[in-house]
This record gives C-alpha cells, sequence and structure tokens, in this order.
C-alpha cells in the first residue's frame, strides 16, 4: 500500500493516526468557530489572538523550569499561550472601544508588539542553561514530528471538546452573527456570547498551536468559513460545511504530511484548505466564477435572441455576427440570413408581446407590475392568462404570419 | 561610547531608524484608511517571494531576493484583490485567505528545497538580523570620514537609507492628492483625482517599504512599525501634519530605544547575552502605543463622552 492511503486509512502508526484524528477534529472545530468570526466580519481578529499566544508560551516555559519542572510540558505551554492569547484579545477589544483607533489598526497594533515580545522571550529562554532544546521554535509553524503521544492525545481530545462547544452553542452564535441587534431584543446577551465566541477561537487557537503553528492557525479559522460561504445560503448550514471543509482539510492535509518525510503539517494543511477554497471559488454551483461567466454567456444569448427576432419582426436586416449565429443555431435563420418559418413565428410572438405591454402599461398604471418589463422576462410571468387575454381583446388578436411557401 | 559604539551599534540603529521611517509614513495614510492590516499580509508574503527567488537564482543576493519579495506582495494585493470581487467576500477574509496561503507555500517550498548550504530559513524571515549588521571597518567616529572604512559599510544601510529617502520623496511630492483622497474619497474623486491609483500607489509604497526594512530587520518590525507609530501619532493631533511628525519621532524613538534595551538591557539585570533587537523595537513600540492610548490628548473618538453620558 502507497504511504498517502496508508496515512488516509490511519495505518501509519499510532501516533500518526492519533495525530491525523486531532487535526480532523481540530480541522472541523476551527471551520465551525471561524464561522462566526467571518460572519460579524471580524476574521482578522484571529490574527491577534494567534499572534498574541507567543510571549505566553515563553513566559509559561521560563515559569515552569523556575519552579524546577519540566518547560515543555505541552498542557503547562498551552495555558500560558491562552491566559496571553486572553490579554492581547482583551487589549484589542479595550483599544477600540476606548480610543478612536478602528479595529484593524488595534489589531495590528496588538498582534506585532506581542510577536515582538514573544521573540524576546524567545531569546531570553535560548541564553538559559536549560533552554537550549526547548524547540519553543516548533511553535512557530507547528511540528508534527517527533511529537509524544501525549501531546498527540491533548490535540485530540481538545479536538473534540471544541466540537462539542460549538455544538451547544451553535443557535445563540448563529442568531448573534447574523443580528444581533435582535438577538439583543429577544434577549440574548449579545456580550457574553460574543465572549463564548471568542473564546472558542482562542481555545482553537491554542489547542492547533502545537500541530499548525501560530502563523498558520488563522488560515483554519478564516479559510474553511469561506469556502463553505460559496456551496450555501443558509445560516444554519454555512457552520457544518465550514466544519467539514475544516475537518478534511486537516484530515487530509495531516495524512499527507504523515506519508513523506520533510513535509510539514502546518503548511499542508492550509494548502489542502486553500485547494478547496480554489476549486469552490471557481466552480461552486451558485456563487462561483464559473457559475458566474455561464450566467452571463447565458443572458447574452437571450439579449441577442431577442434583438434579432425584433429586427426580423420589423424586417430589418441582421448584421451582428454573434446574432446571426444565435438565431441560427436555433434553427430561425438561415445560413444566408433569411429567416425560416419558425423564426418567423417566434419573431411574430415577441411583436405580439411587446404590443401586449404596450397595452399592459396603458391599463395599468402599477409600475410594480409594469415595472417589470426588462424585455427578457416572458410577459405570462407577470401577468395572469386572463389579464392577457383582456390586452389581446384590446389588440384584436395576432395577425397572421406569412409565411413563405405559404398555408 | 567610542570605538566600540561606532562599530557594532551605530550601523544597526541607523538601519533601524531608517526602516522604522520608511514603514511609518505609509503607514499613517493606511492607519487612516483602515488599511492597517495591508502591511501584516505584506509582510507574510514575502517569504514565498524570497524563496522563489533563491529557487531561480540559486544566491541569496540582495537584488534577487527584493525583487522576489516584490513581486509575491504584488501577486498578493493582485489576489486580495480579485478573490474580493470574483468571490464577494469582505476584505479583511479575502487579505486572511490570501496572505495564509502564500505563507503555507512559502514553509512548503523552503521545506522542499535544499538550503542547508545557505542562511536562509523563516525564523530569520520573522526576526531578522539586525545584530549582525556591524561596521566592521569602524575604529571610531573619524571613521565617519574614512572613505575606506565607509565603503565597508553594510549594503543594507545604503538600501534602506535610499528606500526611506524614495518614501519621503514620493509623500512630499503626494501630499496633497494623499491627504484629500484619504480623507474625502468623494470629493477627491469630484476633483478628478485618480483616487484608485493612489490607493494602489500607496500600497506598493508600502510594498516597497516593507521589502527594503524587512531585508534589514525582518518582517515583525515592518508590521510594527506600520500600525504602532502611526496609531499613537493619531492620538495625539488632529491634523495630518503634526501626526506625520509625532509618527516619524516615535518611530525613530522606538528604533533607538528598542535597540538599546535589547542589546545593554540584559547587561542591567546581570545577564551576558543580548535579546532579539526587532522584538525589542516591536514592544518598545507598543510600549508607546499604550502610553498615547492611556494619555494621548486626543484619544477619544469624537463624540464618546456624549455617549458616555448617555449610557
Amino acid at each position: 500500500m502507497n504511504p498517502l492511503a496508508e496515512a488516509l486509512l490511519l495505518q501509519a502508526g499510532y501516533n500518526a493516526a492519533l495525530v491525523g484524528i486531532g487535526a480532523g477534529l481540530l480541522g472541523f472545530a476551527a471551520g465551525a468557530a471561524g464561522t462566526f468570526l467571518f460572519l460579524r466580519k471580524r476574521a482578522l481578529v484571529s490574527d491577534a489572538v494567534a499572534h498574541a499566544t507567543l510571549p505566553g508560551v515563553g513566559l509559561a516555559f521560563i515559569v515552569m523550569v523556575m519552579a524546577g519542572g519540566d518547560g515543555r510540558n505541552l498542557l503547562g505551554l498551552l495555558a500560558g499561550s491562552a491566559v496571553s492569547a486572553w490579554v492581547g484579545l482583551w487589549l484589542v477589544q479595550w483599544m477600540t472601544r476606548t480610543t478612536r483607533l478602528s479595529e484593524d489598526a488595534a489589531i495590528g497594533a496588538v498582534l506585532s508588539v506581542f510577536f515582538g515580545l514573544g521573540i524576546v522571550i524567545l531569546t531570553v529562554i535560548q541564553t538559559m542553561s536549560s533552554g537550549r532544546q526547548a524547540g519553543l521554535e516548533s511553535f512557530l509553524l507547528g511540528s508534527t514530528a517527533g511529537m509524544l503521544f501525549n501531546d498527540a492525545l491533548i490535540i485530540a481530545i481538545g479536538g473534540s471538546l471544541a466540537v462539542i462547544a460549538t455544538w451547544l452553542l451553535r443557535r445563540p452564535m448563529t442568531l448573534v452573527s447574523f443580528d444581533p441587534d435582535y438577538a439583543a431584543a429577544s434577549g440574548t446577551n449579545v456580550d457574553r456570547i460574543d465572549l463564548a465566541m471568542m473564546g472558542l477561537v482562542m481555545a482553537v487557537t491554542v489547542i492547533g498551536l502545537k500541530l499548525v503553528g501560530l502563523i498558520l492557525i488563522i488560515a483554519l479559522l478564516i479559510i474553511p468559513p469561506v469556502t463553505a460561504r460559496f456551496w450555501t445560503e443558509r445560516s444554519d448550514h454555512v457552520i457544518w460545511w465550514a466544519g467539514i471543509f475544516g475537518g478534511v482539510s486537516g484530515y487530509v492535509g495531516a495524512a499527507i504530511s504523515a506519508s513523506a518525510p520533510a513535509l510539514p503539517t502546518g503548511a499542508i494543511i492550509v494548502l489542502v484548505a486553500a485547494g478547496l477554497f480554489g476549486l469552490s471559488l471557481l466552480f461552486a454551483p451558485a456563487r462561483g466564477v464559473a457559475a458566474a461567466v455561464l450566467r452571463h454567456r447565458r443572458f447574452q444569448w437571450r439579449v441577442h435572441r431577442r434583438q434579432g427576432l425584433l429586427a426580423m419582426a420589423r424586417a430589418e436586416p441582421i448584421h451582428d455576427p454573434f446574432t446571426l449565429r444565435v438565431l441560427g443555431s436555433e434553427g430561425l435563420v438561415r445560413r444566408d440570413g433569411v429567416p425560416t418559418d419558425a423564426g418567423r413565428a417566434q419573431a411574430a410572438k415577441i411583436a405580439r408581446d411587446e404590443r401586449r405591454w404596450d397595452v399592459a402599461r396603458q391599463i395599468h398604471l402599477d409600475a410594480g407590475l409594469t415595472g417589470r418589463y426588462d424585455g427578457l422576462t416572458p410577459i405570462e410571468q407577470v401577468f395572469t392568462p386572463d389579464e392577457i387575454a383582456e390586452f389581446d381583446a384590446r389588440i384584436g388578436g395576432p395577425a397572421p404570419v406569412a409565411t413563405q411557401g405559404g398555408h | 561610547m567610542g570605538a566600540q559604539f561606532v562599530q557594532f551599534s551605530l550601523t544597526p540603529i541607523l538601519i533601524g531608524i531608517f526602516a522604522a521611517i520608511a514603514c511609518a509614513l505609509p503607514g499613517n495614510f493606511l492607519v487612516l484608511r483602515r488599511q492597517a492590516l495591508i502591511g501584516d499580509a505584506i509582510s507574510h508574503v514575502v517569504l514565498p517571494g524570497i524563496v522563489v527567488a533563491f529557487l531561480i537564482t540559486g544566491t541569496v543576493a540582495a537584488i534577487p531576493m527584493l525583487l522576489g519579495a516584490a513581486g509575491a506582495a504584488i501577486v498578493a494585493v493582485i489576489l486580495i484583490e480579485a478573490i474580493k470581487r470574483l468571490g464577494r467576500i469582505e476584505p479583511g477574509a479575502a487579505m486572511g485567505v490570501t496572505f495564509t496561503t502564500l505563507f503555507a507555500a512559502g514553509v512548503l517550498l523552503l521545506d522542499q528545497s535544499d538550503t542547508s548550504n545557505v542562511h536562509l530559513d523563516v525564523e530569520h524571515a520573522l526576526m531578522g538580523n539586525l545584530e549582525s549588521l556591524i561596521w566592521f571597518r569602524a575604529e571610531g567616529w573619524h571613521s565617519l570620514f574614512d572613505p575606506v572604512a565607509l565603503a565597508a559599510l553594510p549594503d543594507e544601510l545604503g538600501r534602506i537609507f535610499v528606500v526611506c529617502l524614495l518614501v519621503i520623496a514620493l509623500t512630499v511630492f503626494f501630499w496633497r492628492p494623499l491627504k484629500i483622497s484619504t480623507f474625502d474619497e468623494g470629493f477627491a474623486q469630484a476633483l478628478g483625482l485618480p483616487v484608485g491609483a493612489m490607493g494602489f500607489g500607496l500600497v506598493v509604497v508600502a510594498a516597497i517599504a516593507a521589502v527594503a526594512a524587512f531585508d534589514a530587520v525582518g518582517s515583525i518590525i515592518v508590521i510594527a512599525m506600520f500600525i504602532c507609530p502611526p496609531a499613537a501619532a493619531r492620538l495625539m493631533t488632529n491634523s495630518l501634519e503634526r501626526q506625520v511628525w509625532w509618527s516619524v519621532g516615535f518611530a525613530t524613538l522606538a528604533a533607538i530605544l528598542g535597540y538599546v534595551f535589547a542589546g545593554y538591557g540584559p547587561l542591567w539585570f546581570g545577564g551576558q547575552n543580548a535579546v532579539s533587537a526587532a522584538g525589542m523595537i516591536a514592544a518598545v513600540s507598543g510600549v508607546i502605543l499604550g502610553l498615547a492610548c492611556l494619555y494621548g490628548p486626543h484619544r477619544s473618538r469624537v463624540g464618546a463622552a456624549r455617549q458616555q453620558a448617555d449610557a
């Protein structure tokens, strides 16, 4: 069996399997939690949170070493990162609330300053006698190489807890992301839900530190929700789509990186997520680029068809090559530009509908109905058969079509 | 404060100051236009740019690296716009998608290519290497007038100095249109100013400053200097002219104090090794911003006092 299939089927060793499952769960939780951020248009807050974890990791290491313990205890490091991420998040909110700086400036300030501080602390640790092999740099980009069993277990358990928390909080968080004012009016405590949402984002960030690294973890919070948005217009579906995209990215990414040496786990997971995003951007059914191009082509086709038929009804010559191609391919016009019987019949119908619209505008002064005239909407979709019959009565019935062969 | 200072500290401090000013100037406009995080995005995509440049040329020479980084920054800006328009996605999320993806691609390329014999790694890209840019040939202040010693100045100093001058010149030259289009885009359009081109030009200048500064000091300082000094300056005054001067002052102060604290601070506390100067400069700029947030004369939003009274 080839290594990738082995890793995908969880046959590549116990740790690799645990990492794969953990990455999948983490991706799912990140995608779902990130959806709420994305819908509240605060996607980049996660950037500040992620960068703000670094000083906490460093300080936790120093504290644990000073207390005589092993500085590399993952739970301790993650607890430290959670504390400093919380401080960073609080600072972003404090700055946006009390000063006139906008949120993006606050985010940028917090992420760069905390990251700088973190780097300073890392260089301090390097000079400590026990800090030489601390390996805290692995938190920058994540690393699964040489991951301990306990670490993998922490990621798997943390990922499951985050998924459960998302499930429990899904209703109030959906409400708050879509319409905070309505949520407040209907008795939801918006501040508390916002806090829970941020707590979830922070939890995902902290759990993902070891696996994906603090620079790339925000990709898991941002890319899956954006991808999911292409596939559905329904709020309660976006979350699960985002979760699924995130989960697949995490699981497949971890499997690919386990299948060969020197494939950085975090980067591969992000690139898988980006690949899914790219495919969705291009090929998603309603909002994708391909769908938009098709829609445009279809619209263009209908406009040319109609203009050609109108010209035909007025017995004017058609010069536009695209119009001729449209009419020709529907068998409405012959190769030399002479209308066929079917073409004459269609032209007559379009001319009659135009007259019907004229009458409709005289009878109905309601712009809500006649305003729907755009030349392309069939009149049958706007007026009832009775009304159309009334228009026809005023016009005096369709004129007979003069066919070439005669009947 | 004699020969040793000139040899070991003068050039890093100067490079830090020039880099800080080159980033802070466009940063003023980015902060006012609420595009502060463009700097963040640019400094992340620099990594894939330099890795691709390395893979093509096979060396770590400065010029190809700079070209690669600038190319990557432009690709990123175009991608962000494309995703925003084609997918109808809000700017923040489009930016997040773009720069994380490009950064991940850079990390993967770096891990896959053989860089064992050259100095090219992610940490270097993030933290820079300000401490190592020393002036070997200097023997004291008089070396400033010695052409032989001057020729041995680190190349980074010359590059960042030129870029800093370029940024200053562009800011002065385009001052009026920049100011008008930043504060009132509609009015600028009515005057016939090319608003779209101004916006794009600003981002390109920011990218040039980011890339040149990155070469010397790493990307942390770049992000910090784009945002912290202008944001702090914004809380000091209501006039754009004075804000720009404040930001230049704050940037310079952060660069000097940061370097001094990083180099000499640990010695005061009985330590032996210096800490990261780039990180310390970012931290000092954060302290300056924090003080401005607490005590800046124009820190509160217009009408904020009334809102509080109502509540």
